[in-house]
């Protein structure tokens, strides 16, 4: 047990100080401070999270223990390991990226825009470190109700549509995973996570249950068929809206399958690891094709969004053809970290990619790839970054793109040759909608007479993707603080995950 | 024969209302037209006086008497307090409304009070004649509440067809009681209970006759599908006030007469009324939410959202167990705090010569005012059962309970059905927040208004952050 509540204060902070800044609807000028203020705040005391994280234990550390629903055994009970940890990082991180790069562009509602970014890292932070099913689920939902707002009152022509369906696509996923919750609650009279991790099922049981779960998380992440409301809610939202679904809402579905599915679930995982695989490869394979015709940069991306997920997934759910094979437990170990950078780097990539296109949308009011054409020539600053984040999101070594998924297609050559031969089409697919979109984009004559009086990037811009772009090189050339931190609790999780419960 | 005299203290919150009643009706006799005010003041004193009385008479063991045909327990305590505080919200929300539109008179109050009185009957009942007299003394208030609007065409035929269908509901109840009584022959709860006991499984046909009939008059008063015909109507045609009214603490008494009938009279028939109860919810939560997507009227939209929130609050009775019905009292006591806020929120938009009852008035309030659009936000999301809003703990709770009697296929179809009505409500936000501002015109409300609005919206924020203390009560009435 931690003295302080540090878990609290990153949780709290945002959302108090979030619900105080909606307050200065009529000062826009000091809700954009406070705003700054506060999720600089939130990120600095998140950095001790990695600075006293103790990588030699699998024990949950910065635990907070109180009685909440006293009647329902619900408690509020926070605790991280080295899986959530990165993940609450690069939430803190990518909101402090958002408002600032929301300082101009947002003109409207600022106010509401900054609360409602702040509120929701406040809920993701809690999803991520919520030891209690119960409070899980009210981060988990609650974060619902400011996307929500995000998406349709700053998004784009269609807006509604697209925030409505995000918003009924989601709840719906959410809703049966808490009837299997409060199923396993009837059994063990504790909400407490670790308890689930301890009840034996039997194989009926387990599987609608996994049902359940894939519903909520394969929504979430998004695996084919339910990822149509992805396309529609990235291209609809504003940029920062972009960035947070993208960058962390995406992830909260890979979280969910190494917390919940797997661990609860092993036998129906591993009986049905062939259809999370199967949906895996489609998305890596058939998205990637279905991102190669895009017209719209932000959905060309959102594509590529869903086919990178599939690595992640894959990874995951190899470690069960490998223990059939008796193959080595490192490679299910490579897998599933594989997978877990596979979602911190996309964090990094999609974000900065979806800043981009922010930076031009800003410029020239469209997102069309055919209204762009010789970038380079106006912006050679920004151009060198969009090259950058480009090639990492085609898995360039050197670049953190490349780590994850060259961990997952090795680790899933122990399972069948032909997943890893499946998932390495990858490279070559990813290569081709993006370095194909950056030809089309950035290279080339200038196109038109907007393009020819784009200016440069500003100093804000500077910033934001600047400190992207370390992170990128960063992880790509030296993985090793992210994986050191996840090997301790994915060894421990890996009992629970290919230990059968029958 | 010796002549007793029964036991008054245990009846004096509701000696109180109809002496108080009495009063305010008398008083506006004498007022002029320029003092109507006082009748609100006094009838709003009522309130807490009886507030007062109940919490300091509470009891914490169960007293009879009036020969045993009145109870006093702590679910009767506490759902009487609930029907209060309620109606003193409604009362607050109503003022302005009446008087913008010349009809705060006195016997507005004097009806709602004695539907009060009618209610708190209800919740005391323990012969079937008393749960009779309650009521009926509710349901002939509500009848002339509606029509109070007397040249309102829409009020009237509302109220027309309340009354008709209401008495034959009335009817029905009867019907089964007299055959309850045939049956065990007694009109006591308490004897009806024992003797449904001991009667063997083959020989209840009689019971389990009478029982259909119930079933039909209490779901009729309930609103439970397929006997919901006068909800929506009843809820379009009455003055929006009426229907914050019907629509908020007559919800508490029914839920109470459920539970007086269904669970302290004939428990021993559960297996028969869980088969029914299973039916009306189901089609409650799929008709209600299913129909509620095509209004655009919000008081009709909002009378088949009760109507799908009907069938969750079966859900928990049906359960059978005392988890069951305290999280039906939950549920049912959260859905009338989040009632009267939503009606409210129609009441602060509406002007004189102006309702605001179509969704299209919502339009743009996000503009015209960001607090009170929050808390239509808040009580929208509770009612869809989202968190940390105080619905989503409602819906825990009820489907907590049919998961643990092994009707798990129940509460996918329940939690399928939330997902159906969550559009409905997010329609809503939508018109505020998403879309343009129509109507310019400031708002104008009262600071008591305001003030009463503003905690409604927090209650259900602050219970959704703390819901622990309403659960155990809940769970400690049931015992």
């Amino acid at each position: 047990m931690s003295e302080f509540p540090l878990l609290s204060l990153v949780i709290w902070l945002p959302i108090v100080g979030g619900a105080a800044v909606a307050f200065l609807d009529r000062k826009p000028d000091q809700a954009r401070m406070a705003a700054l203020v506060v999720a600089a705040a939130t990120f600095v005391f998140s950095i001790p999270l990695y600075t006293a994280f103790d990588i030699q234990t699998a024990e949950m550390q910065f635990q907070e223990f109180a009685p909440w629903i006293e009647a329902f055994s619900i408690n509020y009970h926070l605790g991280i390991d080295g899986i959530a940890m990165p993940l609450i990082l690069l939430t803190t991180f990518s909101t402090l990226l958002v408002v600032i790069s929301a300082w101009e562009v947002i003109q409207e509602r600022v106010s509401l825009y900054m609360a409602a970014f702040l509120i929701m890292e406040g809920l993701l932070v809690g999803v991520f470190s919520a030891m209690d099913a119960i409070l899980f689920y009210v981060f988990w939902e609650g974060m619902l109700i400011p996307m929500f707002l995000i998406i349709g009152i700053w998004g784009g022509p269609r807006r509604v549509y697209a925030t409505i369906k995000f918003f009924l696509y989601t709840f719906l996923g959410s809703v049966f995973m808490l009837v299997s919750l409060i199923y396993m609650y009837l059994q063990t009279g504790s909400f407490a996570i670790v308890d689930f991790y301890g009840l034996r099922l039997g194989l009926t049981e387990q599987v609608l249950i996994f049902i359940a779960f894939l519903l909520a998380f394969g929504v979430k992440i998004p695996m084919w068929p339910v990822h149509t409301w992805l396309p529609d809610a990235h291209v609809e939202a504003p940029t920062g809206g972009s960035v947070i679904l993208a960058a962390i809402l995406l992830k909260m579905g890979g979280y969910g399958f190494l917390r919940f599915s797997m661990p609860i679930a092993p036998d129906a995982s591993s009986t049905l690891d062939w259809l999370v695989i199967g949906l895996s490869l489609i998305a890596i394979v058939y998205i990637g094709f279905v991102a190669l015709v895009q017209q719209d940069m932000k959905k060309l991306i959102a594509y590529s969004s869903i086919a990178h997920m599939g690595f992640v997934t894959l990874g995951f759910f190899i470690a069960y053809g490998i223990v059939e094979q008796a193959g080595s437990i490192d490679a299910v170990k490579m897998g599933i970290e594989g997978g877990m950078v596979q979602m911190v780097s996309h964090g990094f990539i999609s974000g900065a990619l979806f800043l981009c296109v922010g930076v031009m949308y800003d410029r020239l009011h469209s997102r069309e790839i055919s209204a762009y054409g010789g970038v380079v020539n106006t912006m050679p600053v920004f151009a060198s970054f969009m090259v950058l984040f480009a090639l990492a999101n085609s898995g360039l070594p050197g670049t953190s793109g490349f780590v994850g998924e060259f961990m997952v297609i090795l680790s899933s050559f122990q399972a069948n040759f032909w997943y890893a031969f499946l998932a390495a089409t990858t490279l070559i697919l990813g290569a081709a909608y993006t370095l194909w979109l950056v030809k089309r984009v950035i290279f080339g004559e200038v196109s038109n007479e907007g393009v020819a009086g784009l200016k440069d990037i500003n100093g804000r811009e500077f910033l934001v993707l600047g400190s992207l772009a370390i992170a990128v090189l960063w992880l790509g050339l030296y993985p090793k603080p992210l994986t050191d931190v996840m090997h301790v609790s994915v060894e421990n999780l890996l009992q629970y995950v290919v230990t059968s419960k029958l | 024969m010796t002549f007793a005299i029964p036991e008054f203290a245990p009846a004096t919150p509701e000696i109180f209302v109809v002496t108080m009643a009495c009063l305010v009706l008398v008083l506006d006799l004498f007022m002029g037209d320029e003092e109507r005010t006082a009748a609100y003041v006094a009838a709003q004193l009522t309130l807490v006086g009886a507030i007062v009385i109940t919490l300091l008479t509470f009891s914490d063991s169960t007293v009879l008497t009036f020969s045993g045909t009145f109870v006093r327990d702590p679910m009767a305590d506490v759902l009487k307090l609930a029907i209060l505080v309620v109606t003193f919200g409604a009362f607050v929300y109503s003022r302005d409304y009446l008087r913008e539109r010349d009809l705060l008179k006195g016997e507005f109050f004097v009806l709602a009070l004695f539907g009060v009185l009618g209610m708190m009957i209800m919740v005391s009942a323990r012969s079937l004649l008393t749960v009779y007299l309650g009521l009926e003394t509710l349901s002939l208030s509500l009848y002339a509440m509606v029509a109070f609007s007397r040249d309102d065409r829409n009020a009237t035929e509302a109220a027309m067809k309340y009354f008709v269908l209401g008495a034959i509901a009335s009817g029905m109840l009867l019907y089964g009681m007299s055959m309850l009584y045939g049956a065990t022959g007694s009109l006591d709860i308490g004897v009806i209970s024992e003797a449904v006991a001991a009667t063997p499984a083959d020989r209840s046909l009689v019971l389990v006759f009478g029982l259909a009939f119930i079933i039909v008059g209490l779901a009729f008063k309930l609103g439970a599908v397929p006997f919901h015909m006068w909800v929506p109507d009843v809820y379009q045609g009455a003055p929006t006030p009426v229907t914050l009214y019907v629509g908020s603490a007559p919800k508490i008494a029914a839920f109470a007469m459920f539970m007086r009938l269904l669970v302290d009279g004939l428990e021993g028939l559960h297996a028969d009324w869980q088969q029914m109860l299973i039916i009306l919810s189901v089609l409650s939560m799929a008709i209600g939410n299913i129909v509620a997507i095509a209004q655009t009227n919000i008081k009709r939209m909002l009378a088949y959202s009760t109507i799908a929130h009907v069938g969750f609050i079966l859900l928990g009775i049906l359960a059978g167990t005392a988890e069951g019905y305290a999280a039906a009292m939950f549920y049912t006591l959260v859905y009338a705090l989040t009632a009267a806020c939503a009606f409210g929120m129609v009441i602060l938009l509406s002007r004189a010569g102006f309702e605001a009852d179509q969704l299209e008035d919502f339009k743009g309030l996000g503009r015209r005012s960001p607090w009170f659009a929050f808390v239509m936000l808040l009580a929208m999301f509770s009612m869809a059962g989202v968190p940390p809003t105080v619905g989503f703990y409602a819906k825990l709770s009820v489907l907590r309970a049919v998961i643990d009697v092994d009707l798990t296929w129940l509460a996918a179809v329940a939690v399928a059905f939330s997902v159906i009505g969550a559009f409905y409500y997010l329609r809503v936000v939508k018109l505020t927040y998403f879309d343009e501002l129509l109507d310019r015109s400031e708002l104008r409300y009262s600071s008591d208004m305001n003030w009463t609005l503003s905690v409604n919206g927090l209650l259900i924020l602050g219970l959704g952050l703390f819901p622990g203390g309403l659960m155990a009560l809940c769970l400690a009435v049931m015992g």
